[in-house]
């Protein structure tokens, strides 16, 4: 039993990661429909910020998280204005293109400065070891990625269903021209939008280091499950994709534990067999 | 032009029965019934939001409907998916250009009266050598008076020679039953001269439905008028019943509406 | 209308092959790679430049010819012209299998799903190592000779000469076949995909048709492979391989039939050539390329040179 409550917790943790990536590629789809396999990039570099300011700068682990996302929020943001936004009109394509090539950019860039090896994070005393929860031991690390993604979850509801700001971004998902049409900066909306998912992504790509490794081939390596998780989940729907997450988070994690020949076989198929069912995604809005 | 009197006598070319549709909790079409008989000119005008479109996307299949049926002649093709529906003899035209914008005019009619002869399977002989096809197209493309554009791409075309490949790919599938989604949409209601030439000059067997906001087309095309308004209809008579009509003026007060 | 007549420009550009036999005999290995790769890009082509359905995993098609010849190879049967079909109807098989996940949803979710079965078949490949030789890849991949007569020699003449007759016979029928009306009917489909149910066409079944053609065509590719460096790795179904297949022909240009050709040639020869000198370099010019095409010249090389050639024309 308790290795079920294990696998469980694992899947839950391996989900909420996914999840802290994905958000940001399911808005940016489900808003400005734009297919960003360059996603996984903005991950690797919130990563890399941490390495570098706790290896090279002393920083402890905790206060780089939020280095991390403001980091690659800004990168977001740059990237977003200078060249993503000329592609919005563009086909499918054009943008899968566009974006491939932005992450063979940050990968030979992240190799000419890291080095292709693995980087080593050290995990503050606190966060490691076990803990004790329910008569079940958990990974004290996984714990708290846990903790702090379901804050995220609920600060990102919040910022949705309550602000101004959510109501504008819902807005402009619906129907981007009636909201241009009521007032709402569409252009800005679109910015801070991609900020935040890129800054969120980087907060992951920090929390992932110990979990996912980190090395120059992350966005691709990785990139796969995060377009997973969005198509799966519905672009632009943030429960979608948490839901998608913590599903494909748990069949992965045991399909590896129950059945390690498959190996990652598990989850392909079933999202072969979840996008036949939902081609538009668990909570698409395409019928 | 003689026309087929009495619907009740012949079996309607394409009827309704309280055709409903549901987006969510919104109620696009509501109970429509409708029913035309062969070679009708049957209109069909409200404001918008009525639900005119919608109308059409179910009877062409592009939507399904919530509940109701449709019956083409005594077929029942409720079920039936659009291009089914098209080989059965029912086409449409849209109201926002739905064209082939890198295709040439006379590639894109080509290509229509292709897939109703069922050339489209065929992939070893050139385009080329689809004389009778090829024909075809050009003849209708004439009728139309599109014959100096065949070789234009259909992106550089002006607007109004647009419209009319519109009507040209959807009269390439040889339908008995057209449905006109705004014909004359964008095009300023001084010029839609040539667009009621080519309705006139169609087969008087063809049973049509147009869907318009111009009334000046709406009135001299029309036999029999339905109004649309909330989704539901309102009324349905000749021109002159539409035309006296307390409600009718009502919900369009403030248009001009042809005594 | 298209009539299928050639234009000088045509049979000129399949005169370069011929004369590269002949004049540059040191490179014929890296020759038939490119032809291989050419034959790979054209059958992308035909679903993604001319009805529009973009796929991250055609390499599954190519890999599953690959090994189907492979595999009939190392199990005894070694002729060549029977290899080719092999691989080619396997591909065709998985093709058709595939294709209905593919015709239906939206493009991401096709994204999705043709990205899905590639890596489905990778890891597949990658587990039954008993089969396909896993990470240390297939070999003993022993071929007699080409109609009984031509041996594959170590230089690869008899491999380059191969490769570029069954390129040149299938190009001939792709050619064929976007010029008939089932290629007038898959360019409708990219142009319009809204109006082809509305006039009638039976769109899921003409990208059927398409997709399973283009399947066999990338699996014949992938037996060419196997048959001509007589060995097969677990690249050939790997993610990598089917973005540089879509790289090449973006590069070179969709929908315009040689633009396959043309971007296959110029990114092995210039890989070839560059790569050598430092990897991770290459990868960045190959990102930033990437970059500039979309941004500046999304109909790749030979659009560009259409557009050059339309802006002479109009010059007084």
């Amino acid at each position: 039993m308790s290795t079920i409550a294990g696998i469980l917790f694992d899947g839950i943790a391996y989900g909420s990661l996914l999840f802290l990536i994905g958000v940001g590629l399911s808005v940016t789809l489900g808003l400005m429909n734009f297919v960003n396999l360059a996603h996984g990039a903005f991950a690797m570099l919130g990563g890399y910020a941490t390495v570098v300011a706790m290896n090279r700068l002393g920083v402890p682990f905790l206060a780089c998280l939020p280095i991390a996302f403001a980091v690659s929020a800004i990168a977001g943001v740059v990237l977003e204005r200078l060249l993503y936004q000329r592609l919005y009109r563009a086909s499918h394509l054009d943008q899968v293109l566009f974006s491939i090539g932005i992450a063979f950019m940050a990968i030979a860039a992240a190799t000419y400065f890291f080095g292709p090896g693995q980087q080593p994070v050290s995990l503050p005393q606190f966060l490691r070891g076990q803990v004790n929860v329910l008569g079940v031991d958990l990974g004290a690390y996984r714990l708290f990625l846990v903790a702090v993604v379901a804050v995220v979850t609920l600060v990102l509801a919040w910022l949705v269903a309550r602000t101004r700001f959510g109501a504008q971004v819902r807005a402009a998902v619906d129907n981007q021209q009636a909201a241009a049409g009521v007032g709402i900066h569409v252009n800005r909306i679109f910015a801070l939008t991609f900020a935040l998912g890129s800054g969120l992504a980087g907060l992951g790509g920090a929390l992932g280091v110990d979990v996912l490794g980190l090395d120059p081939t992350f966005p691709v390596k990785y990139m796969v499950y995060f377009l997973l998780v969005v198509a799966v989940g519905g672009a632009g729907s943030i429960k979608g994709t948490l839901v998608a997450a913590l599903v494909l988070g748990i069949f992965d994690v045991a399909g590896k534990y129950y059945v390690p020949q498959a190996g990652a076989f598990v989850i392909y198929a079933l999202m072969l067999v979840l996008l036949l069912v939902f081609p538009a995604g668990l909570y698409g809005r395409r019928a | 032009m003689a026309r087929a009197a009495g619907a009740q006598a012949v079996t309607p070319a394409l009827r309704v029965a309280a055709l409903t549709r549901y987006w969510g909790g919104f109620r696009a079409n509501d109970a429509i019934d409708l029913s035309l008989a062969p070679g009708a000119r049957h209109a069909l005008i409200g404001p918008n939001g009525a639900g005119k479109t919608t109308l059409v996307n179910l009877l062409a299949g592009v939507h399904a409907p919530t509940s109701g049926r449709i019956y083409l002649g005594d077929e029942d093709i409720t079920q039936l998916p659009q291009h089914r529906r098209v080989g059965l003899g029912l086409a449409r035209t849209f109201q926002i250009n739905t064209l082939f914008a890198g295709l040439t005019v006379i590639e894109s009619v080509v290509l229509a009266v292709c897939e109703r002869t069922g050339a489209s399977r065929h992939w070893l002989r050139t385009v080329a050598g689809r004389k009778a096809e090829i024909a075809e197209a050009q003849a209708l493309l004439a009728m139309l008076g599109l014959e100096a554009d065949a070789g234009s791409v259909t992106r550089n075309l002006p607007y109004g020679k647009q419209r009319l490949v519109e009507i040209a790919l959807a009269l390439a599938t040889r339908p008995r039953i057209l449905l006109l989604d705004e014909p004359a949409a964008g095009i300023p209601a001084g010029e839609s001269a040539a667009l009621f030439e080519a309705l006139s000059r169609l087969p008087a067997e063809m049973t049509l439905l147009l869907i318009e906001h111009d009334m000046d087309l709406v009135f001299r095309f029309a036999e029999r008028i339905t109004v649309l308004v909330g989704g539901s209809v309102l009324m349905e008579g000749t021109p002159a019943d539409v035309a006296a009509d307390a409600r009718v003026k009502a919900v369009y007060l403030g248009e001009d509406v042809h005594a | 209308m298209p009539d299928g007549r050639w234009s000088r420009r045509e049979v000129a550009f399949w005169l370069a092959p011929v004369a590269a036999f002949f004049l540059l005999p040191g490179h014929l290995v890296l020759g038939s790679q490119i032809l291989i790769a050419a034959l790979f890009a054209l059958s992308l082509d035909l679903i993604l430049g001319y009805a529009g359905i973009v796929s991250l995993g055609h390499a599954a098609f190519f890999g599953t010819g690959a090994y189907a010849a492979g595999l009939l190879a190392v199990h005894g049967w070694g002729e060549p012209l029977t290899g080719l079909a092999a691989g080619g109807l396997a591909a065709a098989v998985l093709g058709f299998a595939t294709s209905f996940l593919v015709v239906r949803g939206s493009d991401l979710t096709r994204l999705m799903v043709t990205l899905g079965i590639g890596l489905l078949l990778f890891e597949a490949a990658n587990k039954a190592a008993f089969i396909t030789g896993g990470v240390d890849g297939l070999s003993g991949v022993v071929m007699w000779k080409l109609l009984g007569v031509f041996s594959f020699d170590l230089k690869g003449r008899t491999a380059y000469l191969y490769s570029l007759v069954v390129l040149f016979l299938l190009f001939l029928l792709v050619r064929r076949l976007v010029h008939s009306p089932f290629g007038l009917a898959l360019r409708g489909i990219k142009e319009g995909g809204r109006r082809m149910p509305a006039i009638g066409a039976p769109v899921a079944r003409h990208l059927v048709r398409a997709y399973t053609i283009s399947a066999a065509i990338a699996g014949v590719a992938g037996a060419l492979l196997a048959q001509t460096t007589q060995f097969v790795g677990l690249d050939v179904l790997g993610f990598p391989r089917s973005a540089e297949l879509l790289i090449m022909l973006v590069l070179g240009g969709a929908g315009m039939l040689y633009g396959g050709l043309v971007g296959a040639a110029v990114f092995l020869a210039a890989q070839d050539w560059l790569a050598g000198i430092n990897p991770a370099y290459w990868q960045f010019w190959l990102g930033l390329l990437l970059v500039l095409v979309v941004l500046f010249a999304r109909g790749g090389l030979l659009g560009a040179l259409a557009t050059w050639r339309a802006r002479r024309g109009r010059r007084p």
